[in-house]
């Protein structure tokens, strides 16, 4: 796990990863690794942040001793993080907050992202209203019906949400359709991707802005148990929530980690959004990863119940 | 013909090259060849031919229909590959593949080479590999001998382009806008001053060719003027081929019509 640790070298994680963009958006790609690299160092946006992420967001999150659950289930002491008390009800606060404050500092005020269950662009609505920014959401057809109540709660927050009625019109359409609106507007557009995914440095990004799950836990459960967690479970679509819980952990060889991807009609059926368990290399969205594809190379429309887990790929650090 | 060759006899002539582009498969992987046929008699010097991806980003809605359309007619990448063989038998103009990384890294850089180099392809355009991440596919694609065919845009550093041209074989593809494919009807100033700061950096040596929003005539006489030595047109055929799905003789009179106009307007001697 140690080489892990170590910095990206051009957005590698062994062979994933990496910065597959048209070349229109390269430069921006580049800036934007330049600026996080020097604001991540700066005490004053570490200060702001904090200050948005405890007296906005609601932090730090409880470390919950669900004693029923581990109870009923037997042979182990389930705590759960309660992400879902933060403001909008996910984790995605985390990482709208840092982003947003970020495309503050670069002066780019119309920022867009994609959504898919709707979390995320609820989060970059309230981070981007909170900031004094004009927030764009594309999400898929099919996604905005099935989560219309966060579509008015993104609109009450004061963002325009675009429907993306290309491909299958779910959260890898929304990606394609930000990245093209990116294309249009990249100088004065900052595009806030809400997981672990896309060219470097997002996966790193979001990342790091997510690893503030696994810091508390680490405090939380030596505070409760004087020890570290025998294992760390979380679901993985992008995989940001598993990978913010997951990476202050990476070198506690003793805590096991388990990602879950969203089983759908089983893994046999085809009809599934297990990018890991089923998935092969390749490269969309910027990035080198698992997906799921054909023997072409198309990519394959996925399946969960699960609005938020259905994407084709998974974060190229996981 | 070589690319190379193609755009040194053309300039010997004082012509700007026509490269038509139209997505393989597109309505049915049957017709493309009759549409390649119609494209270079009405004057297309170099063809362009798209393998379909499911997820274009860099393209417009016409193109993403294209896509769509190619994919649903059961277009594999092998079967363009085949459909620009057959084109290579038939005329003497040099085809350059457009398709996304994806459908190249599932083949296998070695196997896809290697079958673009039996089909006869000349050259290879892939709008979401940069050159930072190139260079496997530069190194193969040399071995091959066939042309790696780089993107320049308005936001391309000098440093970069710099990077860019030394990587670029066959001519270097400048990206006239801000944005996708798709038909404009204007040409902006930016263009112009785009293609004359790019030009002191080729030095004459690699060939320079305009793409994205180029759909009219004026507007290839603008870049050629301006010193480009090619425009590349998209959008404005595959609307043609869409509109005319269903009649097929009218798709290709109209191809063919329209291929001659926009040739036309890239011969700037003895107007």
């Amino acid at each position: 796990m140690k080489e892990f640790m170590k910095y990206p070298i051009d957005g590698k994680y062994g062979k994933y990863g990496g910065r597959f963009m048209p070349e229109t958006l390269m430069s921006a790609v580049l800036d934007l690794e330049k600026s996080y690299l020097k604001l991540k160092n700066d005490q004053e946006f570490k200060k702001e942040l904090d200050y948005y992420l405890s007296e906005y967001a609601g932090r730090p999150t409880p470390l919950y001793f669900a004693k029923n659950l581990s109870k009923k289930v037997g042979g182990a002491k389930i705590y759960l993080k309660r992400e879902d008390l933060l403001h909008g009800g996910a984790h995605k606060i985390n990482n709208t907050l840092g982003q947003a404050l970020m495309a503050k500092k670069m002066r780019k005020n119309r920022v867009i992202a994609e959504t898919g269950a709707g979390q995320h662009g609820v989060a970059t609505a309230m981070a981007c209203a909170v900031l004094g920014l004009k927030a764009e959401i594309y999400m898929g057809k099919e996604d905005i019906e099935r989560q219309k109540l966060n579509v008015f709660r993104m609109n009450l927050l004061g963002a325009k949400v675009h429907l993306v009625e290309s491909g299958s019109r779910t959260l890898k359409d929304a990606i394609n359709e930000a990245l093209r609106d990116w294309v249009a507007n990249v100088k004065t557009t900052y595009y806030l991707i809400g997981s672990v995914v896309g060219p470097h440095p997002y996966p790193m990004i979001v990342r790091d802005f997510q690893s503030v799950i696994g810091k508390e836990i680490k405090s939380q459960i030596i505070e409760k148990e004087n020890r570290l967690p025998d294992a760390l479970i979380a679901c993985v679509g992008g995989g940001s929530n598993a990978m913010g819980t997951f990476y202050p952990f990476l070198d506690d060889h003793n805590v096991k980690l388990y990602g879950v991807e969203a089983g759908g009609h089983g893994i046999e059926s085809g009809a599934h959004a297990a990018s890991l368990c089923a998935g092969d290399e390749g490269i969309l969205h910027g990035m080198l990863t698992y997906l799921l594809q054909d023997e072409h190379g198309q990519i394959s429309t996925t399946h969960s119940i699960s609005a938020g887990l259905d994407y084709p790929g998974v974060g190229p650090e996981h | 013909m070589s690319i190379k060759e193609t755009f040194k006899r053309l300039k010997d002539r004082g012509e700007g090259a026509l490269i038509g582009y139209i997505m393989g498969g597109d309505p049915r992987p049957d017709l493309t060849p009759k549409i390649a046929e119609a494209l270079i008699e009405g004057g297309a010097d170099v063809l362009e031919l798209g393998i379909p991806f499911s997820d274009p980003v860099a393209d417009g809605p016409t193109i993403q229909a294209a896509n769509l359309r190619a994919l649903k007619s059961g277009t594999t990448p092998t079967r363009v590959l085949e459909i620009t063989n057959q084109i290579k038998g038939c005329h003497n103009i040099p085809v350059v593949i457009l398709t996304y990384y994806n459908i190249i890294f599932r083949i296998g850089l070695e196997n896809f080479f290697d079958k673009a180099k039996k089909s006869k392809v000349d050259g290879i355009i892939v709008p979401d590999l940069p050159v930072e991440e190139a260079q496997d596919y530069k190194f193969i694609a040399n071995k091959h001998g066939i042309d790696t065919i780089f993107l320049a845009s308005p936001s391309t550093s000098i440093v970069r382009l710099k990077k860019i041209i030394e990587c670029t074989s066959g001519f270097l593809y400048i990206v006239s806008l801000f944005g996708v494919t798709g038909a404009r009807k204007t040409l902006r100033r930016s263009t112009i001053r785009l293609i004359e700061r790019i030009i002191p950096y080729i030095k004459g040596e690699t060939p320079l060719a305009v793409g994205f929003g180029i759909s009219q005539p004026y507007q290839v006489r603008s870049i050629i003027e301006a010193g480009a030595d090619g425009a590349i047109v998209g959008s404005a055929f595959v609307e043609i081929i869409q509109k005319n799905e269903y009649n097929e003789d009218n798709m290709l009179n109209s191809i063919r019509n329209y291929a001659n106009e926009l040739k036309k307007a890239t011969i700037l001697e003895g107007e």
